[in-house]
C-alpha cells in the first residue's frame, strides 16, 4: 500500500515542480506570442457613417503589408544593421582577443584586467549611455577637450557616420567583458595536454591559438555570437537615451523605437504587433541559422 | 626562451582595462562639480569646491527624495524578481533533469525555443494582457514577466544533471524521504553555487532592464533607477542644471551594483554558462 502511494507521489512530483514555470511560461510567453499574432491580423475600424462605433475587425495580412511598406521601419532596419556591422564583430573580436590573452602564458595583470573588463557588464545600458553620452557631448567631452588641447579640432560624435560608432561603442563596452569571461572559462576547461605537445614542438602561442584553441572554442563562440546578434536586434536603450543629446538620432531610429512609436505614440497597437512579429521572426530565423551553420560544420568535420 | 612577462599582450589587456574604466572614472570626476563648473572647467580633472556634497544634497531633495525611492524600487524589482526566478527555475530544472515523465521533452523544447524568442518583442502583448488584469502600473507588472526566464531554467537543468547524483536521491528514497524533501535538502544545497550564478545573472538583467518598466510604468514613484534617470535626463535637455543631478545619480546608481558584483565575484560560476554549450 505505502509502496504504491510513494510511486504515485513520485510520478506526480515532477509535474508539481515544473508547474509554476510552465504556467508562467504559458501566461507570459506563449499567450503574448499568440496575442501578438492575433493583434497583428486585426485593426480598429470605424463602422457606419458619421460618428460610427469603433470596432476591432479582422484584416488578414493588411498590417503586415503596411509594416513592410513602412519606409521608417526600413530606415530603422538600415540603422540597426549599420550599428550591428560595427557592434557584433567588435564585441566578438575583442572578447576573443582578451580571452586568448588571459589564457596565454606569461601575460601580466590577468586577474586585475579580467575583473576590470568584466565590470561594465554590471552597468545598466541606460546608465552606460548616459556616461558615454556626456563623453560625446561637445560641451563636457574630455575627449574633445584633450583634442583641442593639442590643437586638433573637436571630435563630432553625432555625425552622420560617427553616430553609428558612438552607439555601437556603448554596446561593445557593456558586453565585451561577459563574452570574454564565458570564452575564457571555456578555454580553462580544455585539457592542457592538448597544446602541450604543440608547444614542445615549438609552435608559437599565436599558432596554438589559431589552430587548437579557436576550433575548440567554436560552440562557445556560436552561443555568444547568437546572444550578441539577439542583442543587436533588440537595441533600444542606447539610442533612446542618447536621443535628448542630439538631433541625429530620431524618435524611430532603430526597429524597436519604431515599434514603440507605432504602438504607444501613434496608438496603433495592431501595426506595432505586426512589426514586432516580423522582428521576432527575423530573430528566430537568424538564431536558428547561426545554430544550423554550426551543426553543419560540426557534422562536416 | 625567457620566462619574463610579455610586454605587448600585457599592454593590450591593460588598454582593455583602461577602456572599461574610462567612463566610470569620468563620472566620478564629473560628480565632484557644481553645475556652473560642469561646462566651464576642464573635464579631466575633479573639482574640490565641495560640489560633490552639494550634488548629493540636491539629488536627495529632488522630488522629495524620489531618487532614493527609485533605488529602493530597483532593489525590489531585481532582488524580488531574481529570487522568484531562482525558486521557479530550480524546481523546473531539477524536475527536467532528474525525472522521466510524459511531456518532459515538450517542455524542454518549448523552453529552448523560448530562449530564442526576444523577451522584448513580447513587451506589447504583455502590456495589453497585464492591463486587462489591471496590473499595469504596479510592481507586479515589472516583476512577473521577469520571473519566467527560459535561460535560467535551462542552466538549472544542466547543473542539476551534472551536480546532483542519482545515488544520493535513491538512498534518500530508501530512507523514506519525499520527493520535495529530496529537492529541498539534497538538490538545492548541492546546486547552491549554480543557483548563486543564476541569481546574479538575473539580478543584473532585471536591474539593467529598461524597456519593460518603461512600457509598464507611468507613475514615477514606481520607477526603477534606469527609467528614473532617463526621465531626469529628458527633463535635463531643457534645464542643464539637472545634468549634475543625472551625473551624480548615475554614479550613485552604479555603486551598489558594482559593490555586489565585486563582493560576489568569487561565487560566480560562469563555467556553468560556458559548460551549457558543450556537446
Amino acid at each position: 500500500m505505502t509502496g504504491s502511494r510513494a510511486d504515485r507521489g513520485r510520478s506526480a512530483a515532477p509535474y508539481a515542480m515544473a508547474a509554476p514555470a510552465v504556467i508562467l511560461f504559458v501566461v507570459f510567453i506563449l499567450v503574448p506570442i499568440g496575442y501578438a499574432i492575433w493583434l497583428s491580423l486585426h485593426a480598429m475600424r470605424v463602422r457606419g457613417a458619421g460618428f460610427g462605433i469603433r470596432t476591432e475587425v479582422f484584416v488578414a495580412l493588411e498590417n503586415y503589408v503596411t509594416a513592410l511598406r513602412d519606409t521608417a521601419l526600413f530606415a530603422a532596419l538600415r540603422h540597426m544593421l549599420a550599428y550591428g556591422v560595427i557592434m557584433v564583430p567588435a564585441t566578438m573580436g575583442l572578447a576573443l582577443l582578451f580571452a586568448l590573452l588571459l589564457d596565454a602564458p606569461r601575460v601580466g595583470g590577468k586577474r586585475a584586467s579580467r575583473i576590470t573588463i568584466f565590470l561594465p557588464y554590471a552597468v545598466p545600458g541606460v546608465i552606460a549611455s548616459l556616461l558615454w553620452g556626456f563623453i560625446y557631448l561637445p560641451a563636457v567631452s574630455p575627449v574633445s577637450a584633450a583634442l583641442e588641447a593639442v590643437g586638433l579640432p573637436a571630435a563630432n560624435f553625432f555625425g552622420d557616420v560617427s553616430v553609428f560608432f558612438s552607439v555601437a561603442n556603448i554596446a561593445v563596452w557593456g558586453s565585451v567583458g561577459f563574452n570574454m569571461v564565458v570564452l575564457y572559462t571555456t578555454l580553462r576547461a580544455i585539457p592542457k595536454e592538448l597544446y602541450e605537445a604543440a608547444r614542445l614542438d615549438g609552435a608559437s602561442e599565436w599558432r596554438i591559438a589559431l589552430r587548437i584553441k579557436i576550433p575548440l572554442l567554436r560552440p562557445a563562440l556560436v552561443m555568444t555570437s547568437v546572444f550578441t546578434l539577439i542583442g543587436m536586434l533588440q537595441v533600444f536603450s542606447e539610442p533612446a537615451t542618447l536621443r535628448p543629446m542630439t538631433n541625429t538620432i530620431t524618435q524611430d531610429w532603430v526597429p524597436l523605437m519604431r515599434i514603440y512609436q507605432q504602438a504607444f505614440v501613434d496608438n496603433d497597437i495592431y501595426l506595432g504587433a505586426a512589426s514586432s512579429v516580423l522582428l521576432a521572426g527575423a530573430t528566430v530565423l537568424l538564431s536558428l541559422g547561426a545554430l544550423a551553420v554550426f551543426r553543419f560544420r560540426r557534422h562536416a568535420r | 626562451m625567457s620566462q619574463r612577462t610579455k610586454i605587448v599582450p600585457t599592454l593590450v589587456l591593460a588598454l582593455g582595462g583602461v577602456y572599461a574604466l574610462l567612463p566610470l572614472l569620468w563620472v566620478v570626476i564629473a560628480a565632484t562639480k557644481r553645475s556652473d563648473e560642469l561646462f566651464t572647467t576642464f573635464s579631466g580633472w575633479p573639482s574640490f569646491t565641495g560640489g560633490f556634497f552639494d550634488n548629493l544634497g540636491q539629488l536627495g531633495a529632488y522630488g522629495d527624495g524620489r531618487f532614493w525611492l527609485w533605488m529602493l524600487n530597483s532593489l525590489i524589482y531585481a532582488g524580488g524578481g531574481a529570487f522568484l526566478t531562482v525558486v521557479i527555475s530550480v524546481a523546473c530544472g531539477y524536475a527536467l533533469a532528474k525525472y522521466r515523465f510524459a511531456g518532459r521533452k515538450l517542455i524542454f523544447a518549448a523552453l529552448l525555443a523560448g530562449v530564442l524568442v526576444p523577451q522584448i518583442t513580447l513587451a506589447i502583448p504583455q502590456y495589453l494582457l497585464l492591463s486587462d488584469l489591471n496590473l499595469v502600473g504596479t510592481y507586479w507588472s515589472v516583476i512577473l514577466p521577469s520571473v519566467i526566464s527560459p535561460y535560467s531554467i535551462y542552466l538549472c537543468r544542466i547543473y542539476a544533471e551534472a551536480a546532483v547524483p542519482d545515488e544520493i536521491l535513491e538512498a534518500g528514497r530508501v530512507d523514506g524521504a519525499g520527493e520535495f524533501r529530496l529537492l529541498w535538502s539534497v538538490g538545492v544545497p548541492i546546486m547552491t553555487p549554480g543557483l548563486v550564478t543564476v541569481f546574479l545573472l538575473q539580478f543584473i538583467g532585471i536591474w539593467n532592464n529598461f524597456l519593460l518598466p518603461y512600457i509598464m510604468l507611468a507613475d514615477d514613484n514606481l520607477f526603477p533607477l534606469t527609467v528614473g534617470l532617463y526621465s531626469l535626463l529628458n527633463r535635463g535637455a531643457s534645464q542643464p542644471a539637472l545634468y549634475t543631478l543625472v551625473i551624480s545619480g548615475s554614479l550613485l546608481s552604479i555603486i551598489p551594483i558594482i559593490a555586489l558584483f565585486l563582493f560576489l565575484q568569487r561565487f560566480w560560476r560562469l563555467d556553468l554558462v560556458a559548460g551549457s554549450v558543450k556537446g
